[in-house]
C-alpha cells in the first residue's frame, strides 16, 4: 500500500473500509511522518501515545459494523482550538501550561466522526499574524522552501497538510489565516460562511470575523472534513441554526452558465504579475469550462485593511482582557500587589504583536476616539458587505488572488506591521462581510513557490465554491505539486 | 502622532508596563499603523448604520434548563495558584 502521508481522506477511507489497513497503522506511520518531518516546526504538541489508543479505539469501532465519515483517520488541530488531554496554548507564553479543560464544539465533532486527534499545530500567538513568526514556538518552515514562512496564522495547519503529516486539519480565520497559508502552501483551504461553524471552545481573537476553517490537499477532502465540523451548536449563540449541505455533492455538478465575478479592485499594484497572470489563466479555464466571467466592483476594498485593523484589534484587546494570571494561564512570581500581578502577567506573558494589537484596540476604544475610529470603521464594514451584496447580484461567485505575493522569506516583513498586514489585502474584506470562502491552487510562479485562486460565494452557498473547485480540479493538475521531500 | 505620554496611558488602559525600549517602538509603530486607518474619515458614512454582526444578530435565548456544566477539578488545574477549591489572589483590601 501506498505510504499514509501520500494519502488523502478519501483514499484512507477506502483503504480502511476494504481493510487494506487499520487506523493503528495509518496513525503509527504519521507520527513517524510527523516525526521526520521536525523541520518544519508545524507542531505544538503531539499526541503519540493519545492518538494510538484513539487508533485502537477507531479500529474497534470499526470492527464492530460502525462507520463514520472519518473513522480512524488522523487529523491535526490549531492550537487555540481545545481538546482534552491536550495543552492549548494559542502559541503564547500566557498559556504555555493551559490544560484544555473541555473539547471545542468542532473536536467533538470530530471525535463524534472518528478521526484521530494527532496533535496541536503551530500558529501565530493568539492567531494574530500572516507569518507564522509570532509564535512562541518559532517559526514554521514553508515546506516548499525552509527559508520561508508558511504563512499564518494557520501556518503549521498548512504546512503539516503539504508536507503529507495529516491529510488533513482546521485553522481559524479572523482575516484569512486559513486561506493565506493554504495559498502559501498550495494546497486547500476554506473559510464557512460566518455562523456555519460553531466557535464554542475556540479561543477569541476577534469574535464578530473569526470562523474555524479546514485544509485538505483535494477539493474532495475539504468537502468531507468541513462536513463534519459544519452546523449548528447551542453553545455559541452565533452559531446559525441551518443544516448544513453535503458539499461532497456539490464537487461534480459542473459550472455550465455559473457567472463568475472579477473584482478590478482586486487586481491592483502591488499583485505580483506572476500571481495575476496565473489567477486570469484560472480564471480563464474556469470559462472554457463553461462558466462566465464578468466584471464586479466592490469600491470599497481600499478601506478594507484599515477597517479590520480597528475593529479586529478592539476584540481582541477586549477578548484577551481575561488573560490576567488569576484564573488560569501564566502568573508571575511574587508580585507586589493585585496591579503588579496584572501588569507584569500580561507584559512577560504576550508577545510583541500580541501587545501592540491590544494597545491598538484600546486606543480605537478609549475616551474621545471611539467615534472617530471603532463606530467609523463598523460603519465603513457595512458598505463593505453591501460591496458584497451589490456584485452577487451580478454573479455567483467571485474570483480573485488570495494574496498579493507568493512565499515571502522568514525575517522580510517582520519589521514592518503594515507591510505584514498587506498579505491579507484580498481576505479581509470576505471575513468583514462574513463569506464563505476558499484558496484553490491555481500556479507556480518562477521560484518554485505556489499560488493560490480565492473564491468567494454568497452566505451560506459554501457549495458553489466546491463546485468550481470541483470543476477546475478535474481540468487541471495544481493540487498535485508536492515539493520534494 | 503618539507622545511617550500617550503610550503610557494606553498601556495602563491595557494593564501592561511599558519599557523604555518598547515606548520608543510602539511610538514609532503605533502612529504607522493609525496612519495607515485615517483614510477611513475620508468615507461619507454620514447615512450608514454601523455593522457589529454579520447576519443582523437578535438576542439567542434558550429553554432555562440545568445540564452538566464543566468540572471543577478539572478547571481548578489550570488555576497558577489555589487552594483546594479556592483561588489564591494577593491581597486586595487593605
Amino acid at each position: 500500500m501506498t505510504h499514509p502521508s501520500q494519502l488523502g481522506i478519501g483514499d484512507l477511507r477506502t483503504a480502511l473500509d476494504g481493510k487494506k489497513t487499520s487506523s493503528v497503522e495509518v496513525t503509527t506511520a504519521l507520527l513517524e511522518t510527523i516525526n521526520a518531518g521536525k523541520k518544519y516546526n508545524a507542531f505544538i504538541e503531539v499526541s503519540n501515545e493519545q492518538a494510538l489508543s484513539q487508533a485502537k479505539a477507531a479500529d474497534e469501532r470499526f470492527a464492530r459494523g460502525e462507520r463514520a465519515p472519518l473513522l480512524g483517520i488522523p487529523i491535526a488541530i490549531k492550537d487555540n482550538i481545545l481538546a482534552v488531554g491536550t495543552k492549548t496554548t494559542c502559541a503564547s507564553k500566557i498559556l504555555g501550561n493551559f490544560l484544555s479543560p473541555y473539547d471545542a464544539t468542532v473536536t467533538k465533532k470530530l471525535r463524534a466522526s472518528g478521526a484521530v486527534i494527532i496533535g496541536k499545530t503551530n500558529m501565530d500567538e493568539f492567531a494574530m499574524g500572516s507569518s507564522n513568526e509570532t509564535s512562541t514556538y518559532g517559526s514554521v518552515k514553508n515546506p516548499w522552501d525552509l527559508d520561508r514562512v508558511p504563512g499564518g496564522s494557520s501556518g503549521g495547519s498548512a504546512a503539516a497538510t503539504l508536507a503529507g503529516l495529516v491529510p488533513g486539519a482546521l485553522g481559524t480565520d479572523t482575516g484569512g489565516s486559513v486561506r493565506q497559508p493554504a495559498s502559501l502552501c498550495g494546497i486547500y483551504g476554506l473559510k464557512p460562511t460566518y455562523g456555519r461553524v460553531s466557535r464554542y471552545g475556540v479561543v477569541a481573537f476577534a469574535s464578530s470575523l473569526d470562523q474555524v476553517g479546514t485544509f485538505a490537499r483535494s477539493a474532495a477532502d475539504l468537502a468531507s472534513l468541513t462536513e463534519v465540523i459544519s452546523g449548528h451548536d447551542a453553545l455559541d449563540s452565533t452559531s446559525v441554526a441551518k443544516a448544513a449541505p453535503a458539499y461532497s455533492s456539490a464537487l461534480t455538478k459542473g459550472v455550465k452558465g455559473l457567472r463568475v465575478g472579477v473584482p478590478k479592485e482586486y487586481f491592483i499594484k502591488g499583485l505580483d504579475p506572476e500571481v495575476e497572470k496565473a489567477v486570469l489563466t484560472a480564471i480563464r479555464k474556469i470559462e472554457d469550462l463553461g462558466a462566465t466571467a464578468v466584471p464586479v466592483s466592490l469600491p470599497h476594498t481600499e478601506h478594507s485593511l484599515a477597517v479590520y485593523y480597528v475593529l479586529a484589534p478592539a476584540e481582541a484587546s477586549s477578548n484577551l482582557a481575561r488573560f490576567d494570571g488569576i484564573r488560569y494561564g501564566f502568573r508571575i512570581p511574587e508580585p507586589k500587589d493585585l496591579k503588579d500581578l496584572y501588569y507584569r502577567t500580561r507584559s512577560e506573558g504576550f508577545g510583541k504583536e500580541v501587545k501592540r494589537r491590544i494597545m491598538v484596540g484600546a486606543f480605537v476604544l478609549s475616551t474621545g476616539y471611539y467615534d472617530a475610529y471603532y463606530l467609523r470603521a463598523q460603519k465603513v464594514r457595512t458598505l463593505i458587505a453591501k460591496d458584497f451584496t451589490n456584485a452577487f447580484t451580478q454573479c455567483d461567485v467571485i474570483a480573485s488572488p488570495v494574496a498579493p505575493t507568493t512565499a515571502f522569506k522568514i525575517g522580510e516583513k517582520m519589521n514592518d506591521p503594515i507591510a505584514m498586514y498587506l498579505s491579507d489585502v484580498f481576505t479581509i474584506p470576505v471575513n468583514l462581510a462574513g463569506l464563505p470562502s476558499m484558496s484553490v491552487p491555481c500556479g507556480m510562479d518562477g521560484k518554485g513557490l505556489p499560488i493560490g485562486l480565492q473564491l468567494i460565494a454568497k452566505p451560506w452557498d459554501e457549495e458553489a465554491l466546491f463546485q468550481v473547485a470541483g470543476a477546475y480540479e478535474a481540468a487541471t493538475n495544481w493540487h498535485s505539486m508536492r515539493p520534494a521531500a | 502622532m503618539f507622545s511617550s505620554d500617550d503610550i503610557k496611558k494606553l498601556g495602563k488602559l491595557a494593564h501592561l508596563y511599558i519599557s523604555q525600549e518598547e515606548e520608543v517602538e510602539l511610538i514609532h509603530k503605533l502612529s504607522a499603523i493609525i496612519e495607515h486607518v485615517d483614510h477611513l474619515t475620508s468615507v461619507d458614512v454620514s447615512a450608514v448604520q454601523p455593522m457589529s454582526h454579520v447576519h443582523g444578530s437578535t438576542n439567542v435565548t434558550r429553554s432555562d434548563e440545568l445540564t452538566p456544566g464543566l468540572s471543577i477539578e478539572d478547571l481548578m488545574k489550570n488555576v497558577p495558584d489555589h487552594s483546594g477549591r479556592f483561588i489564591r489572589v494577593p491581597l486586595i483590601v487593605e
